[in-house]
């Protein structure tokens, strides 16, 4: 058997025609592609990999299965531990993770365990349903909030061992960040929604128009009748630079941007009645993967220059190589080490962004070079919109309803590391409510550890 | 879905619906707000509570017709279903301890005023309301609020009923006659509740806005809703919508509201069968 040093490469759009379309970005494998690439995999006696993963796939299995050309059987080896595999197959940062442990990855590229996940995922979704096994229900009701992934991961595992489960979200839409954050061009709406059915046909529950902490209270669903609550409602607060100009129209939070074109569907606009504004230049401050989703929507929607501002250099951008290099190949322009001072306006509308250059010095608590301001550097660059993508915060509204949930300085719930237990009785929490804003994947693991730590807690209370 | 119970025309272009929403109707409180989508194609709009009947399971919502998403609303009928209702959003207005209040109310504006004029006549505080708007016909809830307060004032632009002219005029001729008001609330048109504030600051009297920016989620999340107070960022969703009308920066305001007028025009020339 040969084993390529390279991985089989991904058919992808070409960057001049996707540059003006949302349709996804990377095409996936065939099934020839898959195989080949399956049989790089040297099955490993004690694999790495599987440490590498939040929610432990058996990789070697699934990958081996593939090589077979036994497809349904690799899906379902992935779904007994991750029933998004459509989702994480395209947007888990497998280079920190799986991969990054591939005993081929020393002298070559490692397998592409991602490519592979999401072939596997897409190859069965459109299969009839196999011999599905309806979960035997206890009749005990817990209650998710938020439907984002860590909620999602929950109410999967919670149904599968038998509870009632009731997910609550305060969209119209279920899918948390999967439907409203990150853009069609690289996790299309359809991919989540399948995902979301199978929740449906094992049973779960979805309230959408919800808001947990407004229209229901934690502590009332405790009191009607549920057994224990998961709270898993995301990073929603967006983060803002405390900068002159900041309300100027024509600024905006990365959230309310990617809602505007993602949930809303404004690049549809006027057959969506949800407008966004379009700009011949764009600055988006940041450089994290929602940085990169902004950038890349402001580019589809027309405009002419789009420029992703960052403090610090390439090297320490949070965003996923694979994206940045796909940001780059779009002709998005990098203005790296430099940072913005304030935001000019005219008439009320955003005219420049002022900035200043910056060069790194020591490490900080992050570990990451400390940016420094490069004195006399200021300079101005022309702008219509300025999008502000350098974080977001725990959404405190539920946490301010609910009595007894304690929370830390930045506003995360407090949870015990293993089970994810708050600081109130029977409730749990998970993914970016508790982290801060993290990954797709962190968040449906931290699901599943508080799933099996409810199923724990309930079944000695009987 | 969300169930259109009743429907009426209340003035020229002004809608009252009643939509039943048991779970909003149980928890709403006076000054808070829903957010509607009337479709699946449709913007989320947020509407501040015009009145909310616990034991019916309904909220009242009242909506001039000045948009797309407005127009698309009012061609709905009872039996019809509205997509998506959500709420109470917002915080309830602090009403406690108030015993002279000035309510003051402008066009639509008139509508989520009335659950705080109950409120407070319901708690036996001595409320005077000021109502005005363009012309008589536009005048809504003028029966309702004269049962639940002690007087109501009118102006109308053109004279047409009460005093010829702005609400402030009459505000400021009854604050001049010694009422000693201890709080003012004032809800309708930005520059209306600028001048009033204006106004209530030479008298040093503690006045309340309701702010309705902007918004995508309701929720705290698009932080599209940024209002400055006091010099502070809030979010209109979360920290209000009421403000303290003496710190709001309205001028901040009235731009902002002027965010999206050109797309306003593209999608009333579609709805026309002009443009695209």
């Amino acid at each position: 058997m040969s084993i390529g040093s390279k991985k089989t490469p991904m058919r992808v759009q070409d960057p001049q025609i996707r540059k003006n379309n949302f349709q996804e970005v990377s095409l996936g494998y065939t099934l020839e592609e898959a195989i080949k690439e399956a049989k790089r995999c040297i099955q490993c006696k004690k694999p790495r990999c599987v440490g590498g993963c939040p929610v432990n796939i058996n990789i070697p299995k699934f990958i081996d299965h593939i090589a077979k050309g036994e497809i349904e059987k690799a899906a379902s080896v992935i779904k007994e531990t991750n029933n998004l595999p459509a989702v994480c197959g395209r947007v888990c940062p497998q280079e920190e993770q799986c991969e990054a442990r591939c005993i081929l990855g020393i002298k070559g590229e490692p397998v592409a365990i991602g490519r592979l996940e999401r072939f596997a995922a897409d190859y069965t979704m459109n299969l009839p349903e196999g011999d599905f096994v309806d979960p035997i229900s206890n009749g005990i009701k817990v209650g998710v909030v938020g439907s984002g992934p860590a909620s999602l991961a929950a109410a999967t595992d919670l149904a599968k061992y038998g509870y009632e489960v009731h997910v609550f979200e305060a969209f119209h839409e279920p899918g948390g960040v999967l439907i409203y954050g990150i853009p069609e061009f690289r996790l299309p709406k359809g991919m989540v929604k399948k995902e979301i059915d199978g929740l449906k046909k094992l049973g779960v529950q979805i309230h959408t128009n919800i808001i947990i902490g407004k229209t229901i209270t934690v502590d009332e669903l405790l009191k009607e009748g549920y057994k224990a609550v998961f709270i898993g409602s995301g990073a929603g607060l967006p983060r803002f630079m405390n900068i002159p100009g900041e309300n100027l129209n024509g600024v905006y939070s990365a959230n309310e941007y990617l809602t505007r074109i993602n949930l809303m569907g404004a690049y549809e606009f006027p057959v969506n009645h949800t407008p966004v504004k379009t700009g011949q230049r764009i600055a988006v401050v940041g450089g994290g993967n929602v940085a990169m989703d902004a950038a890349r929507c402001a580019l589809r929607l027309g405009a002419q220059e789009v420029r992703i501002v960052y403090r610090r250099s390439h090297e320490e951008m949070p965003a996923r190589r694979e994206e940045v290099h796909h940001a780059g190949e779009e002709g998005i322009v990098f203005d790296i080490l430099t940072n913005p001072v304030e935001i000019i306006g005219e008439d009320g509308w955003v005219k420049g962004l002022r900035c200043v250059r910056m060069e790194l010095g020591e490490p900080d608590a992050s570990g990451r070079r400390r940016p420094e301001a490069i004195q006399g550097s200021e300079f101005t660059m022309e702008t219509d919109i300025v999008i502000i993508a350098i974080g977001t915060s725990p959404n405190p509204l539920i946490t301010a309803a609910t009595k007894g949930l304690d929370v830390n300085d930045w506003g995360g719930i407090i949870v015990e590391g293993e089970t994810g237990a708050t600081t109130r009785e029977m409730v749990y929490a998970g993914g970016d409510a508790v982290t801060g804003s993290a990954t797709v994947i962190l968040a449906m693991g931290a699901g599943k550890k508080a799933a099996a730590a409810i199923h724990k807690r309930l079944s000695e209370n009987n | 879905m969300f169930e259109i119970m009743d429907k009426k025309k209340i003035g020229p272009e002004i809608v009252q619906m009643v939509i039943k929403a048991p779970l909003i109707a149980k928890k709403a409180m006076p000054g808070q707000f829903i957010m509607l989508r009337v479709d699946e194609h449709g913007e989320r709009i947020p509407l501040t509570i015009a009145g909310y009947d616990r034991a019916a399971g309904s909220i009242t919502i009242i909506f001039q017709v000045v948009g797309y998403t407005t127009n698309d609303l009012a061609q709905l009928d009872p039996g019809d279903h509205i997509k998506d209702f959500a709420g109470p959003l917002g915080m309830p207005s602090k009403l406690e301890g108030y015993s002279r209040v000035l309510c003051v109310g402008g066009g639509v504006g008139i509508a989520p005023l009335f659950p705080q004029i109950k409120y407070l006549n319901d708690k036996d505080a001595f409320v005077d309301v000021i109502i005005g708007a363009r012309s008589a016909e536009c005048l809504i809830l003028r029966d309702e609020i004269s049962k639940s307060s002690s007087n109501v004032y009118i102006a109308t632009d053109d004279g047409s009923l009460g005093h010829k002219g702005f609400v402030t005029d009459v505000a400021k001729d009854l604050i001049e006659k010694g009422n000693n008001y201890d709080l003012v609330i004032a809800i309708g048109p930005l520059v209306m509740m600028k001048a009033v504030s204006q106004l209530t600051k030479e008298y040093d009297i503690h006045t309340i806005v309701s702010m309705n920016p902007i918004m995508v989620d309701g929720t705290g999340m698009c932080g599209g809703c940024r209002v400055t107070v006091g010099g502070e960022t809030l979010y209109a969703c979360v920290d209000g919508p009421e403000f303290d009308g003496h710190l709001v920066d309205f001028d901040e305001a009235i731009r902002r509201q002027q965010m999206y007028k050109k797309e306003e025009q593209i999608e009333h020339d579609c709805k026309v069968g002009r443009g695209r």
